[in-house]
């Protein structure tokens, strides 16, 4: 096997690896400060992906707007859709399960997550449609030296990465940041301190959301555009995410950009094992690090 | 700072307070005037900490009055009352985030008004906190979380500092350095509300004592009336 080979592989492992990150990532977001298990983070990667979709080319018919909402806009639009439902969700439901075990939360959120896939299943094909508004300039491929990569899913892999660390920074070197994490620590110290505290975890809760709808956005000229992509996606997130660590930011980013390139390898490797791997890593840790990779005893 | 040392700045009318099914207070009344130094002295279990937290509305239910600068606060959710009462707050447990460094933790409290120290004036204050600013909050020593805890709320603005139990478990050398610290606070117009069982600590530093039992003032004692009221101080502080 060629070195050529492998690292072709290794690069579209990656392409898979950033989606894993970036949805890992909000989902750690919101479980390592609000420790809340988000099951519904599948679900609005998916609506991302439909926002991005409906905008740019069903608005017209659907609702009888003449606009069209362009691959660059939806990279915000999309993100703020979902943002704003997640927060919606969080004040009105989410809010009144967080004295309870972190099994309602989990219920709820699965719950919402049928109703949405069972929604957009009503309007749309379940094998997916095509998205139609990659643009024209980031189309072509990309030479490589080793391979010609699609133009696209280098900036994929290039805009997640940066949308990642940013994200990492933010929360680990911001005042902000600093302001979440204490929130999480010490909730009521930190509401003694004149911190608005539930508005924080909203707008988190919310931006965690965000992240999956962007990443939602970036998919959706690479894969079609289901109502089950979400649902096929979170369970290997979860995975990620227990690999990572739950909880820990910098855990998810790497963790998911390493399953990416080692199910990636696997597949040149040995291709039966490649939709496993990752679950059978994550027994590994648990069995030795049941923490995560990342993660801190609780 | 402060101006009119006579303004009252905090009441207290026919506090209740409970933890779930425990009723704690039961019509606690108290007045702190800008620029006092008071203490709420009691056996443990006697409400004192209650009180603080009741006015900073972390208990499960209150009633009556407290206002802050005039203003009722008894219905303001939590996170308004420090703005309202220009109030800092320093638990008893210190509430070093462990997650934060020294840095962190003394930027971490919103600014509540003009007037509150800067970051080198505090470090001037606790020159030991400067050598460990990129230190995490759960490597410091006791006597370094104490002073951090006591440092951030004085970056905030806050002009009433209610302070609960600061002495516990510290060395007789850390106490000097608090006791200075209090002083210098006083001497820049804070108004203090001390928890303290120290007594010793407390007795110098303070205008006024509150005696607390089962949730309510006792007896309130002025700095020059202490001597001559001891021994009922004694017996109101004995096991």
């Amino acid at each position: 096997m060629s070195m050529q080979v492998i690292l072709a592989q290794a690069l579209l492992g990656l392409n898979v690896g950033v989606f894993y990150a970036m949805l890992s990532l909000g989902l750690a977001v919101i479980f390592g400060l609000l420790n809340i298990i988000n099951f519904a983070h599948g679900a609005m990667y998916m609506l991302g992906a439909f926002v991005a979709l409906i905008g740019y080319s069903l608005l017209d018919d659907w609702f009888g707007i003449s606009l069209q909402i362009g691959f660059w806009a939806s990279l915000i639009v999309a993100p703020l859709f979902v943002g704003i439902l997640g927060m919606i969700i969080e004040r009105t439901m989410l809010k009144r399960l967080y004295e309870l075990d972190h099994i309602y939360g989990l219920l709820l959120t699965f719950g919402i997550t049928l109703i949405l896939q069972g929604l957009f299943s009503n309007y749309f094909n379940i094998s997916g449609t095509p998205y139609p508004g990659q643009p024209e300039s980031l189309s072509g491929v990309v030479n490589l030296s080793f391979m010609y990569f699609p133009t696209y899913r280098l900036f994929a892999i290039v805009f997640s990465i940066v949308v990642c660390f940013a994200t990492w920074f933010v929360i680990e070197h911001t005042r902000l940041g600093s302001r979440l994490r204490a929130g999480v620590e010490n909730p009521t110290l930190t509401q003694a301190f004149g911190l608005n505290v539930p508005l924080m975890i909203t707008l988190t809760f919310g931006f965690g959301c965000a992240l999956a709808g962007l990443a939602g956005v970036l998919a959706a000229p690479i894969y079609s555009v289901s109502p089950l992509m979400g649902a096929d996606l979170i369970i290997v997130v979860f995975a990620v995410v227990v690999i990572g660590g739950m909880g820990s930011i910098m855990g998810a980013i790497l963790t998911g950009l390493a399953l990416g390139l080692v199910e990636g390898i696997t597949k040149v490797v040995y291709p039966p094992a490649a939709s496993t791997v990752i679950f059978f890593l994550m027994v590994l840790v648990l069995l030795f690090r049941p923490a995560g990779l990342f993660g801190k005893e609780r | 700072m402060p101006s009119d040392r006579h303004a009252e700045l905090l009441r207290i009318e026919d506090l209740h307070a409970w933890y779930g099914e425990s009723h704690i207070l039961h019509g606690m009344n108290l007045t702190v005037h800008e620029g006092e130094v008071i203490t709420l002295l009691g056996r443990n279990g006697s409400g004192r900490t209650t009180t603080l937290k009741s006015i900073l509305g972390l208990v499960g239910r209150r009633t009556g009055s407290i206002k802050l600068h005039g203003q009722e606060t008894i219905h303001l959710p939590t996170h308004r009352i420090a703005h309202v009462g220009r109030l800092g707050y320093c638990p008893e447990e210190r509430g070093i985030y462990a997650s934060l460094n020294v840095d962190e933790n003394l930027a971490l409290p919103p600014k509540l008004a003009d007037g509150g120290l800067s970051i080198d004036e505090i470090y001037r204050m606790f020159p030991n906190l400067e050598e460990r600013r990129k230190s995490q909050g759960s490597k410091l020593s006791g006597g370094e979380q104490q002073m951090l805890a006591i440092a951030r709320i004085l970056r905030t603005g806050a002009t009433l500092l209610l302070l609960d139990e600061i002495t516990e478990g510290l060395a007789p050398v850390i106490l000097r350095s608090l006791d200075e610290v209090i002083r210098k606070l006083r001497e820049r117009g804070f108004t203090i509300v001390l928890v303290e069982q120290n007594f010793r600590f407390a007795a110098p530093l303070a205008d006024r004592h509150y005696v607390i039992e089962h949730g309510r003032v006792v007896e309130q004692i002025a700095a020059d009336e202490l001597e001559e009221k001891q021994e009922q101080l004694n017996r109101h502080l004995s096991v």
